[in-house]
């Protein structure tokens, strides 16, 4: 018996595999959405005949934001659930210098999941039911020289998705806000990441479920970054700027 | 580099691991040479640990097809047994072969050509693989089955990782009735009983001792034998009944040995062997257990192998066959209680025939003994490997973290075959563990 359906976009990501295993496992149907969704049959076979329930792949790429509403009409139920892992880092170095890379990650990493996300709690308010989840980043919570271009996309998406929730709570419907730190994934491959502070995709997927099970509104991942987060976020900016972190 | 080992937590090497999740990934890890793959580390020893490079098979691990009619599986070697059963189980299927743990890989399983509590009747793992994918040194993939490629599926099923890369497996899995075990236990007074109630027991579809193996003298090797069949639903309570394929909450199930085990920094192995032994007998009959009680007891226990502490600990596992058994597993059980050794978890078992190229399991029994990683367990074992040579038997691999290489090569004049068949495949470099290494394969 189905309990559901659950619509993964970015369904390539480590992050958002975990993710459909963890919804599958419970029972959930599974929608997956990536660029080029041919290289999801494997996904879909394993995820079907682990969890055995049904599973759908369509072709999704965020940036086309012309398609994005063809593409919720296209899809086989309006889900019951919408989960977006997609998100893109680029080489903060490049991004400097080549605009169009810069432009690229703040499309995919901003533009593109608010357009996505807020065309869905359209459609779910029209419904009257829906949950929405947005994997945003604790890059987003203070820009750094690091990796500002990317993180200033992500501020910007978690601060639609916060205003999203607060216009949403008065009609039944869900935004959780997921803050990952460091994850173990092909995102963050070849860094070399402290052990204690990188969440393993499983641990955010079960974050997420049982974050969307409590109604929680923002999620850390490994409550240990919403201290970090919190100290960074409180140093005065003249001394900040001065900082290498 | 991390420090890497294995279930035992001893050998110790510092280690390079690769995590490829595409095959391609995989073909570039390898390159190198010098690695070994590695499923869920639950060898006991440095088999699983690569010279150069280990390449975990976890990414690699999705399930392909699934014929609901027949059981047949196709799946990549990263899934893990457990993934197999909560899987199929609901629909009844069961694996066809299983060890003491459901975390291992299907590839572990296929490497160590593992052995469960029904290898008196049905054989190995082996016997239910029907064909594996393997890549060699260079990259590329050799699809092979009993008539294709049948030199690289002989040798890679049992050949511990060290002929190439297995990727996916079709194999069959078993019908059952439920998920319920049928359990009959026996508490048999001495070594000579048990052997004896085995030889009457060959109908039975599981059977497996635990041995007291502190008693001495008359009582050397009292045993409580439990035997096992699938139980059918008609068998069970009404609510079983009902629902054959599922079973009690983890939470809600009373965990065998958990008590002893939670006191075990108090007790004495000694009076673990022994209230094991009084339970045991005071618990004789037949009752129904579900299998997660049946076949993985150890597995509710949460990191058990830490309670030897960080030194770690070893396992001593032979089979010898019939012809010298009796004598040999008396030799052995009175070296080890004599060095007032005893170990927490001696489990003995009927071998039947096997025919394989180079698997542990022969026609006979074999005897299971754990040890804490010290000097003095060390050079116990040692005076084991010599009995155990002495009466004509073989070493399991998969256990092994100390053994000799002229002990190995002693034992079984295969290793010298396997040594020279890794050189036809072109994997003597490429694929090499620690225990390779150890052991001159
Ligand atoms: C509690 C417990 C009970 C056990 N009971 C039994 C038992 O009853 N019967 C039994 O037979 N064994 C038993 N074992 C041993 C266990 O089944 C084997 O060691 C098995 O190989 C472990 O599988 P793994 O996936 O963890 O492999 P690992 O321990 O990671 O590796 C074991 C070997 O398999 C090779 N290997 C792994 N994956 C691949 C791959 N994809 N391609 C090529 N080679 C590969 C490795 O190189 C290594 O040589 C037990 C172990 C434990 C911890
Ligand atoms: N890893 C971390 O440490 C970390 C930390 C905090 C937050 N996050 C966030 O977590 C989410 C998941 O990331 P991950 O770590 O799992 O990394 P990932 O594997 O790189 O996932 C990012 C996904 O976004 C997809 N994507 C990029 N551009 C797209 C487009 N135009 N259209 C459709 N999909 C597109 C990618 O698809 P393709 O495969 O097709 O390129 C990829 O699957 C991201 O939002 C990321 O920002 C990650």
């Amino acid at each position: 018996m189905s309990k559901g359906t659950m619509l993964l976009l970015g369904a390539k990501s480590d992050i958002g595999r975990a993710v459909a295993h963890r919804f599958a496992a419970a029972g959930y149907d599974i929608q997956l959405a990536a660029r080029d969704s041919d290289t999801l049959e494997a996904t879909k076979t394993d995820l079907a005949l682990r969890h055995n329930i049904a599973v759908t792949t369509h072709d999704f790429d965020v940036l086309q934001t012309d398609t994005h509403a063809g593409f919720v009409d296209a899809l086989p139920a309006l889900p019951d659930i919408v989960v977006c892992a997609i998100g893109l880092m680029g080489d903060q170095i490049a991004n400097e210098q080549d605009f169009e890379a810069a432009t690229r990650v703040m499309r995919s990493t901003y533009e593109g999941p608010a357009h996505i996300l807020g065309l869905l709690a359209n459609r779910f308010d029209a419904r009257g039911a829906g949950q929405i989840v947005g994997i945003s980043s604790v890059a987003g919570n203070r820009g750094r020289a690091k990796n500002y271009v990317y993180g200033s996309a992500k501020a910007g998406f978690t601060a639609y998705l916060s205003g999203l929730r607060n216009r949403m709570a008065k009609r039944g419907i869900h935004v959780l806000t997921v803050l990952p730190g460091f994850v173990n994934t092909q995102m963050t491959a070849g860094m070399d990441l402290p052990e204690k502070l990188t969440a393993e995709p499983e641990e955010v997927a079960n974050a997420i479920f049982n974050g969307l099970r409590k109604g929680r509104n923002i999620i850390y991942v490994r409550s240990i970054w919403f201290v970090i987060m919190t100290i960074i976020g409180s140093i005065p900016e003249r001394i900040f700027k001065k900082m290498n972190i | 580099m991390t420090d890497l080992s294995g279930w035992g937590g001893f050998p110790s090497h510092p280690a390079t691991l690769a995590n490829p999740v595409t095959q391609a990934d995989l073909a570039r890890a390898i390159a190198d040479g010098a690695v070994i793959a590695r499923g869920n580390g639950r060898a006991y020893g440095d088999s699983a640990i690569g010279l150069r490079k280990t390449v975990q098979m976890h990414g690699l691990n999705h399930m392909i097809s699934f014929d609901r009619q027949s059981g047949f599986l196709v799946a990549e070697a990263g899934v893990l047994l457990r993934d197999v059963i909560t899987a199929f189980l609901p629909h009844g299927w069961f694996p066809p072969v299983t060890p003491g743990t459901k975390f291992v890989t299907l590839g572990g399983m296929i490497a160590a050509d593992v052995h469960g509590k029904n290898h008196h009747k049905d054989g190995s793992f082996r016997n239910f693989v029907d064909w594996l994918d393997v890549m060699d040194a260079s990259g590329v993939v050799h699809h092979c089955n009993r008539t294709q490629n049948a030199q690289l599926f002989e040798w890679t099923i049992g050949g511990m990782g060290l002929t190439g890369v297995i990727l996916r497996a079709g194999i069959r899995l078993r019908p059952v009735p439920s998920a319920w075990i049928r359990q009959t236990s026996q508490a048999l007074p001495n070594l000579d009983a048990v052997i004896t109630a085995f030889e009457g027991a060959d109908a039975a579809t599981y059977s497996v001792a635990w041995i007291d193996c502190v008693s001495r003298g008359a009582s050397l090797g009292r045993s409580i034998l439990m035997l096992g069949e699938h139980a059918t639903p008609d068998e069970l309570s009404d609510d079983a009944a009902r629902y054959p394929f599922e079973i009690p909450d983890k939470t809600k199930r009373t965990v065998p040995f958990s008590m002893p085990f939670s006191l075990l920094n108090s007790l004495s192995v000694r009076a673990f062997n022994g209230l094991y032994y009084w339970n045991g007998r005071r618990n004789a009959g037949i009752s129904f257990v579900d299998y997660d009680t049946y076949f993985y007891p150890l597995d509710a226990i949460l990191g058990w192998n830490k309670i030897y502490g960080r030194r770690g600990f070893m396992q001593f596992q032979c089979v010898l066959p019939l012809e010298t058994a009796r004598d040999g597993l008396r030799a052995l059980l009175k070296t080890t209680s004599l060095a007032g050794a005893g170990s927490f978890l001696a489990v003995l078992k009927r071998f039947g025939p096997q025919d394989s190229a180079f698997s542990f399991p022969m026609l006979g029994y074999t005897l299971a003994l754990d040890f804490p990683a010290t000097p003095g367990m060390i050079a116990l074992m040692r005076k084991l490997d010599q009995i155990t040579l002495d009466h004509q038997g073989r070493f399991y691999l998969a256990k092994d973290s100390r053994m000799a290489p002229d002990t190995l090569h002693a034992s079984d004049p295969r290793a010298a075959q396997f040594k020279q068949m890794r050189q036809e495949f072109g994997a003597t470099d490429a694929f090499q563990s620690k225990q390779s290494e150890r052991l001159f394969l």
